[in-house]
């Protein structure tokens, strides 16, 4: 399973933190910062795979942000790249031309869109068609609440 | 009062702060203002305060103060509250607070929702931070939904129930019955994720492995789809259909085939035909392979399948791809124990791999490559180690040397290959080889007897060079000391044989004492080979005059060896040849042996170690004591030490020590004082009475003319048995007597057999030799006890 997925920037801002093992603040922070320096700190062509305590890490580039996951022993990375671009590219449906700004900004959809992909570290949605419709269809639920209100939500 | 600014609205002011404390004051100031919105119990935008807070959450400020608002947002019947509520449970809660219990009604009353959103939702929450209590509570609901016909619901709960299963393994049984028919879906995502349930739950439970191996065919059935069906839209990437479900699958087939002729006969063609069919230009495509590959590994596959894999392995190697490499190096590592000759075969391109530039693959590939050395390619792979340990990031330097070692020690093909090895290692990586190796080389070398002045010749050129490689220069100096003679003599079998003389042999070790670059451990090393070769060579004069300056250094331990030292050319100048001869060859123990002296100085030196008491002085303290009393007379000192004495110059008990740490305790197959019974000395009968009878034969050290050793015979003439037979000794002041054991502590009768026990005897004033003996044995149901005094020892034995 996966362990987390972060995303952060090439300064090392956080933008995205999910965790699929409890852990308190201090060691999420902690978690964090090793993976912001080890992976900030890598040479531009090297493989996107490093170890990490028990832990394989797979990170990739898209644009200015760094995707970056923690995975047990037996996970398969070459997989772990294909969920990663897979999440890239339900952000970029979504948002259309996704770029690290759109995710700054609408950082609760990005979360809403990766529960509808991931849960528990697992894949939960092979479909890209499936999980832009629950997507949709949650938004609508939303918006209707909205309208009922007559008010913003937020 | 104002409406709070909007979400996006406060994420553009925070934007605009131009320095880290402008930050903070906007963030200060916003959270002074929600937390007074939270405490006006505001229903309509505490919606968007949580969002607010979880902003900025994200940035690194501490927003506990909300967690109890995110409980009342999950309670709400408004959509958008809900999600931002689980949401911010999620990111704000961890299952060691108590506050999330709170949670578990709200989740259990939302997965009854007549929205299947709402309904997601907390399953979702429930899946990814349900602490073991609320999976309890829960698993009822979970176990529920897993049998729904809503696969939109289905897939997450499967997923939860894995969560829960991870959480709480005893529930495992509970969602065995819904289980059923979870693989006949034509779902995908209910598919995948009932995959990942199976899996979990076979990994957990071997009940359930064997429960749930009937599935094979089914599973193969649903692989062999995927891989023949045209092309889906839905699930296709790059050409290939649902890779994230064929690589589950293939996970799972590796745990129901393991161990398992039937199953694994059953998916042996479906994996042929991955194997051989998936498109590789991607790496969608690899990550098939390799999944398969690790498969066809675990299982029971057929060899033809088995070289297939490895064959594909290699292929990856080739890849221009790094990440393929990596995982290539990776997977190989993992199979070299057990497919050992069909990785040799690529050999080569690991090799090759050693020159990557990438930091990850290069680890890699070095870990490959020492398990792949073997003894018929040993010279050529330390030749590429020994190039790689030249090149390689100091991060790689000592765990390649200490492989170069250790593979030297197992393959070497001569030994002077494996000297020549060594000091390869030792003046390319010298500062990085680890400390224990240093030990563990002067082992080697002193087993090396035919090699020795070949090696002290070698190592002198190389500090000649260069003394800041501490290692090097520490095994090199213990080597001068002990060898010292070797080299200044000039024979050497191995190499044209260089000139030194016994000055420039001592200059080099005099300026490792004087130099900054030599660390106290160093030092310690020169000083001591100084002092051996006080043995060895003719200049006496001038190792006393570096003794005796070092007498007054600073460095404690430095002074204290250079004192005792002084001791030796002193006072007990007699001692010294004895104890400054040369090493003999040690056995590597595990347990406290010759190893522990050379780690602490490198030679035996006459200073006490308390864990390293002589196992086989078997009588304990109280039993000298008593023959202390028994015996009388102050010039009787008892024989048996337990404990050593701890003052270093109380020469006696050290040269005991000495003997005792070389001594033959049963461990060592070479004895350091050799036994020469040329100088027959005739034995003699120290004890006759009431059947038993105690001979004494003896025996001189050639090397010590001051040891006795005499071996008692005990035989016992009366019909019965003698059990629990001790025998002690004591000696007068002058002498120090060692025990060992016993070779049995029952006499048979008839003079069936005999115990025999060896007594030394050290006696450096030549005084006549006396022993009082104490027997103690049960006989016939009752306990004897006898002494007795022997003084008829052949004057051969003392003299």
């Amino acid at each position: 399973m996966m362990r987390f997925l972060l995303l952060f920037s090439r300064q090392g801002k956080l933008r995205l933190q999910k965790w699929f093992t409890p852990l308190v603040e201090r060691e999420r922070k902690k978690v964090v910062r090793d993976m912001t320096l080890m992976v900030l700190g890598r040479p531009p062509r090297s493989c996107n795979f490093l170890h990490w305590k028990d832990l394989k890490v797979v990170y990739k580039r898209y644009a200015s942000l760094y995707f970056c996951c923690g995975l047990d022993d037996k996970d398969n990375e070459l997989l772990a790249l294909e969920v990663l671009h897979r999440y890239v590219e339900l952000l970029d449906k979504y948002f259309g031309n996704v770029c690290e700004l759109d995710i700054i900004f609408n950082f609760e959809k990005a979360y809403f869109i990766l529960d509808e992909f991931l849960m528990g570290g697992e894949v939960q949605e092979t479909s890209k068609v499936t999980v832009a419709k629950s997507i949709e269809a949650s938004d609508m639920l939303q918006e209707t609440m909205e309208e009922y209100m007559s008010k913003p939500a937020f | 009062m104002p409406a709070p600014i909007r979400l996006r609205e406060l994420i553009r002011t925070i934007r605009t702060a131009r320095t880290q404390a402008e930050e903070r004051e906007m963030i200060q100031k916003e959270c002074a203002a929600i937390r007074s919105s939270f405490r006006e119990e505001d229903n309509t935008y505490r919606c968007r305060n949580v969002a607010k807070l979880l902003y900025m959450h994200m940035l690194g400020y501490p927003a506990h103060f909300g967690q109890l608002e995110c409980l009342k947002l999950i309670a709400s019947q408004k959509f958008t509250d809900k999600r931002i509520g689980y949401l911010g449970a999620m990111l704000l809660l961890d299952e060691r607070q108590d506050v999330h219990l709170l949670m578990t009604n709200c989740i259990k009353n939302d997965l009854n929702h007549s929205t299947q959103y709402v309904q997601g939702v907390a399953l979702c929450t429930l899946g990814c931070m349900g602490s073991a209590e609320m999976c309890r509570d829960l698993a009822g609901e979970v176990e529920k939904l897993l049998k729904t016909s809503n696969s939109y619901l289905r897939k997450k709960a499967a997923l939860c129930a894995v969560h829960v299963i991870r959480k709480v393994p005893e529930l495992m049984e509970m969602f065995l019955p819904a289980t059923k028919n979870l693989l006949n879906e034509k779902n995908h995502g209910v598919l995948h994720t009932s995959v990942v349930l199976l899996t979990e739950m076979c990994e957990r439970s071997p009940d359930m492995l064997a429960h749930f191996r009937k599935l094979v065919p089914q599973l193969v059935r649903i692989l062999k789809n995927l891989i023949m069906s045209g092309y889906s839209p839905e699930h296709d990437v790059s050409g290939i259909s649902d890779p994230f479900l064929q690589v589950r699958i293939l996970r799972l087939l590796r745990i129901l085939g393991k161990g398992d002729d039937d199953s694994s006969e059953a998916m042996n063609d479906i994996l042929a035909q991955v194997a051989t069919n998936t498109e590789t230009s991607k790496n969608v495509g690899n990550a098939i392979l390799y999944e398969t590959v690790l498969t066809i590994m675990d299982i029971k596959s057929e060899s033809g399948l088995r070289v297939l894999a490895i064959n594909i392995l290699g292929r990856f190697l080739l890849n221009n791809d790094k990440n393929i490499r990596y995982v290539a190096l990776t997977s190989l590592l993992k199979t070299v124990q057990t497919d050992h000759n069909a990785v040799q075969r690529h050999r080569s391109t690991i090799v090759d791999c050693l020159k990557d530039l990438d930091v990850s693959i290069k680890r890699r590939a070095m870990e490959l490559s020492f398990a792949l050395v073997n003894g018929n390619n040993v010279r050529g792979m330390m030749k590429e180690l020994l190039h790689f340990l030249d090149m390689c990031d100091p991060e790689f330097k000592a765990d390649c040397a200490s492989g170069i070692f250790l593979a030297a020690e197992k393959y070497a093909p001569s030994k002077r290959w494996h000297i020549d090895t060594i000091m390869k290692v030792l003046t390319t990586a010298g500062s990085y080889v680890r400390d224990d190796s240093v030990p563990n080389l002067i082992q080697l070398i002193t087993n090396s007897v035919e090699m020795h002045s070949y090696t002290v010749q070698r190592l002198y050129k190389a500090v000649l060079d260069d003394i800041s490689q501490q290692p090097l220069v520490q095994v090199a100096s213990w080597c001068m000391g002990e060898y010292g003679d070797l080299l200044v003599s000039g024979q050497c079998e191995e190499e044209e044989p260089i000139h030194v003389t016994e000055d420039e042999v001592l200059d080099v070790l005099e300026g490792v004492l004087v130099s900054n670059l030599s660390s106290p451990i160093t030092r310690g090393y020169a000083l001591t080979a100084i002092m051996k070769l006080s043995t060895r060579f003719s200049s006496v004069n001038r190792i006393k005059r570096v003794v005796s300056i070092y007498g007054s250094s600073i460095d404690v331990e430095l002074q204290q060896r250079a004192v005792e030292y002084n001791a030796l050319f002193k006072k007990y100048d007699h001692m010294r040849s004895a104890l400054l001869e040369r090493m003999p060859i040690m056995e590597k123990t595990t347990t406290n042996g010759p190893t522990e002296i050379l780690h602490t100085n490198g030679e035996a030196e006459p200073s006490v170690r308390d864990s390293k008491h002589p196992p086989n002085i078997p009588q304990p303290s109280s039993q000298a004591n008593d023959l202390l009393d028994l015996l009388g007379g102050n010039d009787v000192v008892p024989v048996i030490q337990t404990e050593l004495p701890t003052k270093p110059a109380s020469s006696g008990g050290e040269l005991l020590d000495l003997l005792g740490d070389l001594s033959l305790s049963g461990r060592m197959d070479v004895k350091c004082i050799c036994f020469s019974p040329f100088l027959a000395i005739p034995p003699m009968t120290a004890y006759n009475k009431n059947g038993l009878k105690i001979d004494f034969t003896f025996e001189r050290s050639n090397s010590n003319p001051n040891v006795s050793v005499i071996t008692i015979h005990a035989s016992n003439l009366t019909e019965v048995d003698m059990a629990d037979f001790v025998f002690q000794a004591a000696v007068p002041k002058t002498f120090q007597l060692q025990l060992l054991s016993p070779s049995s502590n029952v006499v048979p009768g008839l003079n069936k057999g005999t115990v025999t026990q060896v007594i030394k005897v050290l006696n450096p004033q030549k005084q006549q030799l006396r022993m009082r003996i104490k027997l103690t044995y049960t006989h016939k149901g009752s306990s004897v006890q006898d002494l007795a005094e022997v003084n008829n020892f052949p004057t051969q034995s003392w003299q």
